[in-house]
């Protein structure tokens, strides 16, 4: 068995070698399988026999493998990407790691992801990088549930071409008749899934058959590529993308002085150049390429894949989050959305909360409702469910609070794949790909009166604001909030309080006290409250509010400054002596599920406008305060 | 259809990376070592800012024991790029005199470690971009581009986040910090060929030429400067030597070799059978030294 040898020409002339290997292209592939398929020896092959693997390297290989190794004195290629002793029990290695080699002809980013319990949330990200996957089969075993699932997930991803290795063919006796039955066997259920490309290679790890080598005796019977020779004919995802019209999200407007202003971001699909006509969305704008900057000197074009620099002829809008597209051919837009999610975190979802959503260069707020359904990875199978947890795969309808640019998935990753961000942990905590826009919203544009918010709040002489009160049951919420009313309305200003009375009765009775149905009472009252500050109202609400991801949400609704938080801090215990409403008695009798401060938590606010202890402070004291600091900001910003 | 090459694959990515950041955090800086790899990272950040200058200083967390040829190149590095330079050195390991021949593993720790900690503090960075790559050592293999730092600079491995397709979430509490590493798919190879094909000026040191040198336990050390201290009978000899990788001169070992142009240099890499981190002491230590280091905040 002859390993890779590096051209004769790199001893020879390497001036001539460089110049006639400039043009290397890059793939990247994930690798499917378990350590007992023997991908870790696999992928030590690979690298071993591509030379990725130095001498000193090689060096401790060989004592680790005499050591510790499981092929007696040869070498044990597993240990070359195995993780650390000290790592795994500490079961960090829950996770995806990246290694390199190349040929002649390409430079590879593999993405191994050992481990089994976290295996949807590491294949996915690793997958999502990926061109092509390697899928392991062990001869002996054939296709097994855990192959179907790792399909699955491939196809999920997008990834369009799958090589088969039948590794451990010397276990099967290098049996041809066994190889064919597998391949056909995986052929057929590829197939029913909607995998379209499947190459297969019999390979055996142990002694590197048509691994990297081709031509082993022991198989005269497959004349085909080796995997190595078969990885570097899969075609690069990149290329396709060029063929696509033209779309660049903008990262970062590049505004050095007054007389320059170029847009900086990473052309996504199609290619540009000066003269092109393009369409900035999401707000239509067209105008035409006028340069192309580089530092080495401006650019004849620009194409998928460049990270790059435009400038346009006309003084039109365009920041971080809009997409400059091909004017004839641009990108779809739209609030509302169908995708699928896989959910990555801990924490599992919660139906109608705030969540962030990443797309491209876009951030925006939105919330998920209950997923449609979820499927079982291993069988396809569609079930219902009211949330997604850890490594669950569901269709989900996610409506964004303002309208996104976006394509299908299938047209492409980078505006059709999202992730989702936990508003108060900052965790990343859903990746998802968005299937098409949902016809309510894909032809709405927000309608801008003519009448404006500036104008309705003028004609009443006062900014708008939501006093936001939040706190335990019985802190006295309800109580200061009228008294600042009261006062408020004794002064000539327009206001409104949103209440348990008025809402919970009325707009809110269809929902009850779960996670998601608190979650979805805050948003809707957060609309309301909006919408009443669009007319020019202070608004005061009084409702417990126990989660601030909630109220971060309706915050992040209104313009900076307008919402206010005060937190009545009414210890438990204190609230509980109180009892005002003998609430706190039926729910420690076990009368009222889901009760905030007994049965369900409460989070309280880390930096809110206003601080109210009432144990220190009397409710008249307290509605003194809170009008003094309203009206206070109010004097400066008048 | 010419499809891009790995290089400006890889270009395109790193500048991508060093965009996002510079949208999304506040207090972004750039760690310079003078290294090639540093010195391709500061080569990237000037392409993805032309013509603005990057909006970033660059941090030199010094220990005063690198060899010259850093100081000179590292000065005139920034001011080629119009950016604003702070060189940082532990007033504590000052004040102890704390140095490589007397002090062991501490000489890392207090310079390196600790003065990187109190540079980032002083400047209220809240992103910090480094040079390392994942072909490195194992260990590195699966480090995220986006590190996470608590507010102590601790690294949590199950506190870091999953990064698909092109997507990273750069969003932090007050206090914490990410630490960002746009070159984390390059290859050794792949930074020597792009410093060949962008004409990147690099220190000397990298290419081969006579110097005065000590051959200490296996590894040959440069006698860079007088404050290098000879064993009983060591005599500095001249050999031709280059370095693989550059840090505290008395630290770090050379390699004889007459490679003194940068395709011969690649030449010897294509053909070369040892890695680059042999030359770095710290990893001698113990296998697991560098996610040891990682967790105390070592960058």
């Amino acid at each position: 068995m002859t390993a890779y040898q590096p051209d004769p020409l790199v001893a020879q002339d390497i001036r001539a070698y460089l110049n006639g290997h400039s043009a290397k292209s890059m793939l990247r592939f994930i690798t499917c399988g378990s350590v007992d398929d023997g991908k870790s020896t696999l992928i030590g092959r690979l690298l071993h026999d591509t030379r990725a693997v130095f001498a000193d390297q090689l060096d401790a290989l060989a004592s680790d493998s005499k050591r510790i190794g499981t092929q007696g004195d040869a070498l044990d290629f597993a240990l070359l990407v195995d993780g650390l002793a000290a790592e795994r029990e500490q079961g960090i290695t829950i996770d995806v790691a990246y290694r390199f080699f190349s040929t002649e002809r390409r430079k590879f980013i593999v993405a191994d992801t050992p481990g089994h319990e976290q295996y949807t949330r590491n294949m996915v990200t690793g997958a999502s990088t990926a061109d092509a996957a390697v899928i392991l089969i062990d001869a002996r075993k054939g296709v097994l549930t855990q192959t179907r699932r790792h399909s699955r997930l491939v196809q999920l991803v997008g990834i369009r071409h799958v090589v088969l290795a039948v590794n451990k063919m010397d276990l099967v006796g290098h049996d041809q008749r066994r190889f064919d039955a597998i391949v056909e066997d995986y052929r057929a259920f590829a197939g029913s899934i909607g995998i379209a490309e499947v190459t297969a290679v019999p390979v055996s790890g142990l002694t590197g058959a048509n691994i990297v080598a081709g031509g082993d005796d022991a198989m005269p019977w497959y004349a085909g590529r080796t995997l190595l020779e078969q990885l570097e004919a899969i075609p690069v995802d990149l290329d396709r993308a060029e063929a696509r019209p033209f779309r660049m999200p903008v990262q970062w407007v590049n505004r050095p002085d007054l007389d320059f202003r170029g847009f900086a971001g990473l052309v996504t699909a199609g290619e540009v150049r000066p003269g092109d006509a393009v369409r900035v969305l999401p707000s239509g704008r067209t105008s035409t390429v006028s340069r192309i900057v580089a530092l080495d000197g401006d650019r004849p074009f620009a194409r998928a894949g460049e990270s790059t620099l435009l400038v346009l002829a006309d003084e039109v809008d365009c920041s971080r989050g809009d997409v400059i597209a091909a004017a004839a051919d641009p990108a779809a837009i739209a609030a509302a959305l169908s995708a699928t999610l896989v959910w990555l975190s801990d924490a599992a979802l919660v139906p109608g909360r705030s969540y962030l959503m990443k797309l491209g260069t876009q951030t925006v707020a939105a919330t998920v409702k209950a997923p449609r359904h979820v499927v079982n990875v291993d069988t396809g199978e569609e079930v219902s469910a009211l949330t997604l947890a850890l490594n669950d795969i569901g269709a989900v309808d996610i409506q964004a609070d303002r309208a996104l640019v976006f394509e299908p998935y299938g047209q492409g990753a980078d505006l059709g794949g999202f992730i989702l961000i936990d508003r108060t942990t900052n965790a990343t905590v859903a990746a998802g790909m968005i299937d098409r826009a949902l016809r309510q919203a894909s032809n709405v544009h927000w309608q801008a009166g003519d009448i404006t918010r500036e104008a309705h709040a003028l004609q009443k002489g006062q900014t708008p604001r939501v006093l936001w009160f939040t706190g335990l049951s019985g802190a006295g919420k309800s109580t200061i909030a009228n008294l600042v009313e009261k006062r408020l309305h004794a002064m000539g200003r327009h206001s409104f309080l949103l209440d348990g009375d008025n809402i919970r009765h009325g707009l809110n009775r269809d929902l009850g006290f779960s996670d998601a149905d608190r979650a979805e009472n805050i948003r809707r009252i957060g609309e309301v409250a909006r919408l009443m500050t669009d007319a020019g109202l202070i608004v005061l609400t009084a409702f417990i509010s126990p989660f601030r991801a909630e109220r971060d949400m309706v915050r992040a609704m209104l313009p900076v400054g307008e919402f206010v938080e005060i937190f009545v801090d009414t210890p438990l215990g204190e609230a509980e002596r109180r009892d005002v409403k003998g609430l706190y008695a039926k729910a420690r009798a076990g009368e009222i599920p889901d009760f905030t401060g007994v049965s369900s938590p409460y989070e309280p606010p880390t930096n809110p406008e206003l601080r109210i202890d009432t144990t220190n402070e009397s409710a008249e004291q307290a509605a003194e305060r809170i009008v003094e600091h309203v009206l206070g900001v109010w004097t400066y910003e008048l | 259809m010419t499809g891009l090459t790995h290089l400006q694959r890889l270009e395109a990515e790193s500048i991508h990376i060093l965009r996002e950041v510079v949208a999304e955090a506040e207090r972004p800086v750039m760690l310079y070592s003078v290294g090639k790899d540093s010195a391709v990272m500061l080569h990237l950040a000037r392409k993805a800012f032309f013509p603005a200058r990057p909006p970033f200083p660059l941090l030199h967390v010094d220990t005063t024991w690198k060899f010259r040829a850093m100081y000179a190149l590292r000065d005139r590095a920034a001011a080629a790029a119009g950016m604003d330079l702070i060189v940082h050195r532990n007033p504590d390991a000052t004040a102890q005199g704390i140095n490589p021949f007397d002090h062991g593993s501490r000489h890392t720790d207090l310079w390196k470690t600790e003065g990187l900690k109190q540079a980032l503090n002083a400047g209220r960075f809240d992103a910090a971009f480094g040079g390392a790559r994942r072909d490195e050592e194992k260990s590195r293999a699966k480090e995220r581009i986006f590190s996470f730092r608590s507010a102590s600079h601790g690294w949590d491995p199950k506190a870091q986040r999953p990064e698909l397709w092109r997507l990273f979430n750069a969003r932090h509490a007050p206090g914490e910090s990410i630490r960002v590493f746009p070159l984390s798919n390059w290859t050794e190879l792949d930074i020597w060929q792009y410093i060949l094909a962008e004409g990147i000026e690099i220190v000397p040191l990298y290419l081969a030429a006579p110097r005065p040198t000590v051959e200490r336990d296996g590894t040959i050390l440069m006698v860079d400067d007088d404050r290098f201290r000879l064993r009983p009978g060591e005599q500095p000899v001249e050999r031709s030597i280059r370095f693989r990788t550059l840090g505290c001169y008395p630290l770090t070992g050379a390699v004889e070799s007459e490679a003194a142009s940068l395709e011969a240099v690649i030449q010897e890499m294509l053909l070369t059978t040892s890695s680059e981190r042999q030359g770095r002491a710290i990893d001698h230590d113990q296998a697991a030294s560098m996610e040891k280091k990682k967790r105390e905040g070592y960058f």
